[in-house]
């Protein structure tokens, strides 16, 4: 499967990604050759081999339900642009 | 042209932990705006995730309430998607390795069984909330309730019309709530659902174009939400044209749906594993732990319920609901000698109609199933009549006390001793001569006089059946 530029707009699109009409084709023939390598690798028998989530071979270490984490609001929302009665304000959003 | 609707239901749990699904910020309810957002939650740069262990234990707990596999392992996944309320860009969910695989669950409705399946259950994270009230133009974001653990339970299309799928969302409901799971609380929104509609000509096989309907936010939202959208299917249909697969919003007050965007986008949530957490694994000591943790479910107790306190279908169903009312009935009857009726009716009647008065859960009763017990106990051995101890209920609604010290108290002691009303009826009989020549010549209907006279003399205190057998006796002689 090769990547079309359309795909690549769509996909920057998704990911909220700003690139230049210059850089597409670049980016097609970069991701298309990604997508040679899972071709590639997609050859490979797996038939019987229990796929795979992650690269550590462990379990998920679990947390006890305790709250642990106090207010720090204020400090929090020294980042934010712009905040009112405590809430992060951003450019308006409708449904 | 006969139509088939075919229902499923996605309904979202919120789990009662303490804390958040990946973080140690609370989740409690109704805190000032972002104070109990923290770093994680706000995923802020550095930050990773730490599952919650009880989120684990109570999805364990739902997948095998309802008969179904659950995951050895299984995996977060990322689903993409931009908005103000969802810091990450993704949501943290599971996607082809749920926790909870198929299983299922029985809906009564009309006197007929039916058993619904339900898909999978998994574990993920809610978003913060969007608040679009004008600040100066902008929207104002609180994500406190961003990262709370959340169970989102998939039904198969197994509905096939708006009673089904309510049955359904109550069994789910009462279901939760007996795990301890989810406190279902609809109007915080602990508890909330989507639903797929579709028609389809009956008799066919293929399932017609589905919507997805949202804010149904109680059981009659969903009664009525689905009504009107199956209606509008079939318009769109039979004038020629189509359904667009799409998410539509109930509007309560106007009684209709309307479109809320299209949902073309729908497969470009672009999910994969979540490398930030690893695979989670239950254990089989785990299992058995929980499967021992179980409580007796809704359907086990209702039959128990008919067979061990000779209720009604109706008195087992109400008393079975919801369980802290279940454990309430069984503590009353206890504390009344075994009155399981007359503890019923008063557990139905009374007591249901004084907490919902006052908005109160039966755990935050002021009266308690044992002063409830006592006064049933009352009742049942006739020391006061069902009339007196309406007024008896009050008193120990709004105070400490128990029946026996308010009828100690008050004198609401039943008159039954027949001398004593036998000479309030010889008087009575004496001042109202023309009733009483009445009843001799036929008209029985005066007994009711002479009943109402006793009952307003005594204060209500005469015992109803002992004055009615004295009057019959007394008016014939």
């Amino acid at each position: 499967m090769s990547i079309q530029s359309e795909d690549v707009l769509k996909i920057a699109h998704l990911a909220r990604l700003g690139i230049q009409q210059e850089q597409v084709e670049a980016y097609t023939s970069d991701l298309s050759n990604i997508m040679k390598l899972v071709e590639q690798m997609n050859q490979v028998d797996t038939a019987g081999i229990e796929p795979m989530a992650h690269p550590l071979d462990q379990s998920q270490r679990l947390r006890s339900d305790v709250v642990t984490e106090v207010n720090q609001r204020e400090a929090l929302q020294q980042n934010a642009s712009d905040t009112e009665d405590g809430l992060f304000l951003v450019p308006r959003v409708i449904d | 042209m006969q139509w088939e609707t075919v229902i499923g239901l996605e309904i979202h749990a919120q789990l009662a932990t303490k804390s958040k699904i990946f973080s140690g910020a609370s989740t409690a309810y109704g805190a000032e705006p972002n104070t109990q957002a923290c770093a994680v939650d706000l995923a802020l740069p550095g930050t990773l995730p730490v599952l919650n262990e009880q989120a684990v234990r109570f999805a364990v707990k739902f997948g095998l309430a309802i008969g179904a596999h659950i995951a050895p392992y299984s995996v977060f996944a990322r689903k993409n998607y931009f908005y103000p309320d969802l810091p990450k860009g993704y949501q943290t969910s599971q996607f082809d390795k749920p926790i909870v695989g198929l299983g299922e669950i029985d809906i009564e409705v009309a006197g007929e069984v039916k058993t619904i399946g339900i898909t999978r259950a998994h574990l993920e994270e809610d978003a913060g909330k969007s608040l679009h009230e004008d600040y100066q133009g902008m929207t104002g974001v609180d994500l406190n309730r961003a990262g709370t653990p959340l169970l989102e339970i998939v039904s198969e299309p197994d509905m096939r019309s708006s009673a089904e799928a309510v049955a359904y969302v109550k069994k789910i409901h009462t279901l939760v709530q007996y795990l301890g799971i989810c406190d279902g609380s609809m109007q915080e929104g602990s508890f909330r659902c989507d639903v797929n509609v579709s028609v389809r000509p009956m008799g066919q096989e293929e399932f017609g174009t589905r919507a997805e309907i949202k804010n149904l936010n109680s059981f009659r939202f969903i009664e009525k939400g689905i009504a009107h959208e199956v209606e509008r299917q079939i318009d769109v249909i039979e004038s020629g044209g189509k359904v667009a697969q799409e998410t539509r919003l109930y509007d309560s007050n106007k009684d209709e749906t309307r479109s809320m965007r299209s949902k073309e986008e729908a497969n470009d949530y672009r999910y994969f594993p979540c490398p930030d957490l690893l695979p989670v694994e239950i254990t089989a000591e785990l299992l058995d732990e929980m499967r021992a943790d179980l409580p007796e479910l809704p359907e086990v107790k209702k039959q128990r319920f008919l067979e061990q306190y000779k209720l009604s279908e109706y008195d087992a169903d109400v008393l079975t609901t919801q369980r802290a009312i279940a454990d309430y009935y069984e503590d009353a009857v206890s504390f009344s000698d075994g009155e399981t009726k007359l503890v019923a009716n008063w557990v139905m009647g009374e007591l249901s109609a004084n907490l919902n008065q006052y908005s109160l859960d039966v755990a935050a009763s002021p009266l308690g199933a044992e002063r409830l017990g006592g006064l049933v106990k009352r009742i049942a051995d006739q020391t006061i009549s069902g009339k007196i101890a309406k007024q008896v209920f009050e008193f120990l609604w709004n105070s400490e006390v128990t029946a026996d010290e308010v009828i100690e108290r008050e004198g609401l002691k039943q008159m039954s001793d027949s001398g004593e009303l036998g000479k309030i009826i010889d008087q009575l009989m004496a001042d109202n001569p023309t009733q009483v020549e009445q009843f001799r010549g036929g008209k029985t209907k005066v007994l009711g006089f002479f009943v109402g006279s006793i009952m307003k003399k005594t204060q209500g205190k005469a015992n109803p059946q002992e004055v009615n057998k004295l009057l019959q006796e007394k008016l014939k002689e």
